[in-house]
């Protein structure tokens, strides 16, 4: 008896614990106008960086698209000439891909890095009508200018 | 003669109408306050607060495909959306939602008929609704359709039982069955002081009444997809649905008429004493909702056989010995 009694009363216990939840504010938010700030080392889309001077970091040496679990990336690496430079070293990616259907972000890429070109950014709005516009150019990867990205230009790696 | 029909006929017209656009803000309200419970913002996007919500779906409803799937049994099928709606809007005949108003010098009473057996007709009216359920889960030729029509017609014919008897405790304190004259009677004290205990037992069996949640076995989505009317989609649907919301008020209506003075209360404004009761009443349904999980189906059964019923006989017998001696 007494332990029904107590089962009935934890009822009405619930009841006013679901009560005092309607007036707390609510923990989910107007999307589209209103958005979360993510931490700053959530990973989103990538980014392909430059050096302070405009070089790009990027050698060409394919670790990104070695580590990559899934195959998301495609690095053409092209030695660089005395008349065209691009990068810093003798190599440079003179096409570089990213299937962002295919990425997981785990951002393995970043890490293998040897010159810490490839970083991954916090935007996470990914989406586009075709397959195409999905897979990133080299032109859409590279920022505009060093420091677009949010990583500092200066930095070794 | 035609006077009065016209009037009869407007009340009814205005009643129904007031019913749908209740049930259809119902649905709103129910979302919104379930997420508050839950911590969410719930539907705002349409209109100003979201409040158009209830059209927008509406219309989606409304412009759906009229599918029927192979195999079912076609005019029980299509008749048994109707004929939840149309019990469910039938028990309002029966409520007083006020006194008498005086609109352009006709005095008009504001209930549509003052039958002087009311309780009696509630009853046999609430339990009419099984045939909706139960022919829409029969006709539906789906297993899961049938399992929500068989558990929803057990459920209501057990809970009807406890129900009736709660009832009859209030037909005994008032003396008559007539709706108006027991709200009449509660004109002192409402019969919640007096009966508290059919009351709870009236609460309980109406949420089970109504197929919602703890007692929503009927369409229990995690078990049986959507129950009785897992076949039904556009319009035939919201019918179920409106019927559902609609049914909540009758409950609520019921409940403030028995037991919560029905329109009576301070000042002179019949009607809107009556609103904020079952507004209460419906606040109540939806918190509920919002707590507590389902009933598994054998604790249903010996709950409403094992606890109710001889509770509601024992309450029944109490409160007659009181009102012999009493009286």
């Amino acid at each position: 008896m007494k332990k029904n009694f107590s089962k009935v009363l934890s009822i009405f216990r619930g009841l006013l614990i679901v009560l005092k939840y309607a007036f707390r504010r609510p923990v989910t938010i107007r999307y589209p106008e209103e958005k979360r700030k993510l931490p700053s080392r959530s990973r989103g889309r990538h980014y392909l960086t430059k050096w302070a001077d405009g070089k790009e970091r990027c050698v060409g040496c394919e670790l990104c698209a070695i580590v990559c679990p899934s195959q998301a990336i495609y690095v053409k690496p092209a030695e660089n000439t005395p008349d065209d430079v691009h990068s810093h070293g003798e190599r440079y990616a003179s096409d570089f891909q990213i299937n962002m259907l295919r990425c997981i972000f785990c951002g393995y890429c970043e890490e293998a890095c040897p010159t810490g070109a490839i970083i991954l950014g916090n935007e996470y709005e990914l989406s586009g009508y075709d397959r195409e516009s999905l897979i990133y150019t080299k032109e859409m990867l590279t920022e505009k200018n060093p420091g677009d990205s949010g990583r500092d230009p200066k930095r070794e790696i | 003669m035609l006077a009065q029909t016209m009037e009869v006929l407007i009340k009814g017209l205005v009643l129904v109408l007031l019913l749908m656009g209740a049930a259809a803000y119902m649905t709103f309200l129910e979302r919104v306050l379930m997420a508050r419970m839950q911590l969410r913002l719930g539907p705002n996007r349409v209109g100003p607060f979201g409040l158009l919500q209830p059209i927008a779906d509406g219309i989606k409803l409304l412009t759906k495909e009229r599918f029927q799937p192979a195999g079912v049994e076609t005019f029980t099928y299509w008749l048994a959306p109707s004929i939840s709606a149309f019990l469910a809007l039938f028990i309002f005949v029966l409520i007083p939602v006020g006194g008498t108003v005086e609109i352009w010098g006709h005095p008009i009473r504001l209930q549509i008929a003052d039958v002087n057996a009311g309780i009696v007709f509630l009853l046999a009216f609430s339990s009419l609704a099984v045939y909706g359920v139960v022919l829409a889960g029969w006709s539906s030729n789906n297993r899961y359709s049938l399992l929500g029509g068989l558990r929803g017609t057990a459920q209501m014919i057990s809970y009807e039982v406890p129900m009736g008897l709660a009832l009859l405790t209030v037909a005994l304190s008032a003396g008559t069955l007539s709706l108006s004259e027991i709200v009449e009677a509660q004109k002192e004290h409402w019969f919640i002081w007096t009966n508290p205990v059919s009351f709870l037992i009236y609460l309980i069996t109406g949420f089970a009444e109504t197929n919602r949640s703890p007692f929503d076995l009927p369409e229990a989505e995690q078990e049986l997809t959507a129950g009785y009317h897992t076949e039904y989609g556009g319009m035939k649907f919201a019918m179920f649905f409106l019927a559902e919301y609609i049914n909540i008020l009758a409950v609520s209506s019921i409940a403030v008429t028995l037991f919560f003075g029905g329109w009576h209360g301070p000042g002179d404004l019949p009607v809107v004493w009556f609103l904020v009761k079952i507004a209460f009443f419906v606040f109540f349904f939806m918190w509920v909702r919002a707590t507590i999980p389902r009933f598994r189906y054998d604790q249903l059964m010996s709950f409403g056989w094992k606890v109710l019923v001889p509770l509601a006989t024992l309450n029944l017998i109490v409160t007659a010995y009181f009102i012999l001696v009493w009286k």
